[in-house]
């Protein structure tokens, strides 16, 4: 049945030989970033104890790797990337927004707790 | 792909009703909020394991001390499971963009070829979740231990084999003299927790007694998880500091509860017992998407080998089920990241 009150976005989104070929280069180069990304993060993981000194900084490179990773699966993958820039902030600025309050919040609050609270942790 | 999306719309069009203003169908929107709400649920999870281990600061379990184990290589690879674990994930997640950048082509036979690599993918990684699964609910072979000043060790080494008992004592079973040889390990493990184990004889299950015949155990490691009157959280006791005789001491003290193996919902041998809850839980209800979007794309397969897909003029259902798939990769990231790594 065809109606024409439903635009089909999705027509528009084909795309030639060509330019799938640049395509799969993409998808292939985003393939090597993320398997480099987790073979650095296993072998700092195993390399620096979680007692030394400088562990605070491999934390952070950790957390930092992470984002990076997810923001690669996001954007390319998922094609956020390619989407309306108004879809785009509809999907990331609330949750970004939420979550980030609810980690301050939590992570704070789990310290006070520990401390407030020594028989929790028995 | 870039297609629709980076057209100008003149706002006379783009209110009028009949487009939507982020260029794209109500599915594909949709599936998108619904991966929002999933990512909330999921954030909250890994949120409030972060209090719990905030809570307890360093008596939390570290990665790599906890999984360290490959399948028939036995101990002592930190982490390379897991790392495997994310490279399959992530390799299936490349097959599933690529099924749907031949979906952009209308190439049916590119479509089907990429969604089965990622469906076998899929199945790849739900069957090392049951191996990780079943390897820390039956845990390692020395158990966590409580020594004499009340400390909780966790138990690094080499266990030496338990080659047989020897039957002392006749019980239901077993005559004296006879050679035990069977389930040795699991008999050992269950009376060394229920403390029917006291000056190498071992109390059988019929009554019986026996002796038992076992290598000495090497290289033992113990480390502090829970401080007692002697001994300070995570410190090391090595072997050239009595590791060996203090385990054994307590294997052989005949008192119940001293040794913990494996997991379960109420203890665990790596940590407090929230550790075993969270690991159960996160990991479970991951494995469950990655179950669940497995089955979804083999619906979707289906779809596209019947060629329902390629009459509509386009493969946009692969691309939702893409989304999902993708998603499941990416909370795997932040697992891994959160419970293995830091």
């Amino acid at each position: 049945m065809l109606r024409d009150d439903i635009i089909e976005y999705s027509l528009d989104a084909h795309h030639s030989e060509e330019a799938g070929k640049g395509l799969r280069k993409k998808i292939w180069k985003i393939t090597l970033y993320l398997t480099l990304i987790t073979a650095f993060e296993v072998i700092v993981g195993m390399s620096i104890k979680q007692s030394s000194s400088s562990w605070w900084i491999v934390k952070w490179l950790f957390i930092g790797l992470t984002i990076l990773k997810a923001a690669m699966i996001v954007l390319s993958f998922m094609h956020l990337g390619d989407e309306r820039k108004t879809m785009r902030y509809v999907i990331l600025i609330p949750y970004f927004i939420f979550i980030c309050y609810l980690i301050f919040i939590a992570l704070y609050e789990g310290t006070a707790a520990g401390q407030a609270m020594p028989g929790y942790i028995s | 792909m870039a297609g629709h999306a980076s057209k100008q719309i003149d706002s006379k069009t783009l209110w009028g009703g009949k487009i939507s203003p982020f260029s794209t169908s109500y599915g594909k929107l949709m599936m998108w909020f619904f991966l929002v709400s999933d990512a909330l649920t999921f954030g909250g999870l890994l949120i409030a394991y972060g209090f719990t281990r905030h809570a307890f600061q360093d008596a939390w379990p570290i990665g790599e001390e906890t999984f360290n184990s490959l399948p028939f290589l036995g101990h002592g690879f930190p982490l390379i499971y897991v790392a495997l674990m994310t490279f399959i994930l992530i390799v299936s997640s490349v097959t599933m963009v690529l099924a749907v950048e031949a979906g952009h082509r209308m190439d049916k036979k590119g479509v089907i070829k990429w969604m089965i690599a990622t469906i076998i993918g899929g199945f790849f990684f739900v069957g090392s979740q049951a191996w990780e699964w079943a390897h820390f609910i039956h845990g390692s072979e020395f158990g966590k231990v409580e020594l004499a000043d009340g400390s909780q060790a966790i138990v690094k080494g080499h266990f030496g084999e338990i080659s047989s008992f020897t039957v002392i004592t006749a019980g239901d079973h077993h005559k004296v003299g006879e050679k035990i040889t069977e389930d040795l390990l699991h008999e050992y493990q269950h009376a060394a927790s229920e403390g029917h184990i006291l000056n190498n004889i071992i109390t059988l299950h019929d009554g019986s007694t026996a002796q038992i015949n076992k290598e000495a155990n090497e290289h033992m490691e113990l480390i502090i998880k829970v401080a007692g009157a002697e001994h300070k959280l995570n410190e090391h006791i090595e072997e050239k500091d009595g590791a060996s005789k203090m385990y054994e001491e307590v294997i052989n003290s005949g008192v119940s509860n001293r040794v913990v193996y494996g997991a379960n919902l109420e203890q665990n041998e790596y940590g407090p017992q929230q550790y075993g809850q969270f690991f159960f839980f996160i990991t479970g209800f991951h494995g469950f998407h990655v179950f669940s979007g497995v089955i979804i794309n083999i619906i979707i397969l289906m779809g596209v080998i019947g060629g329902v897909y390629h009459k509509r003029g386009h493969y946009e259902m692969v691309e939702k089920t893409g989304l999902y798939w993708h998603f499941v990769d990416l909370v795997w990231v932040f697992v891994f990241t959160f419970f293995y790594l830091v």
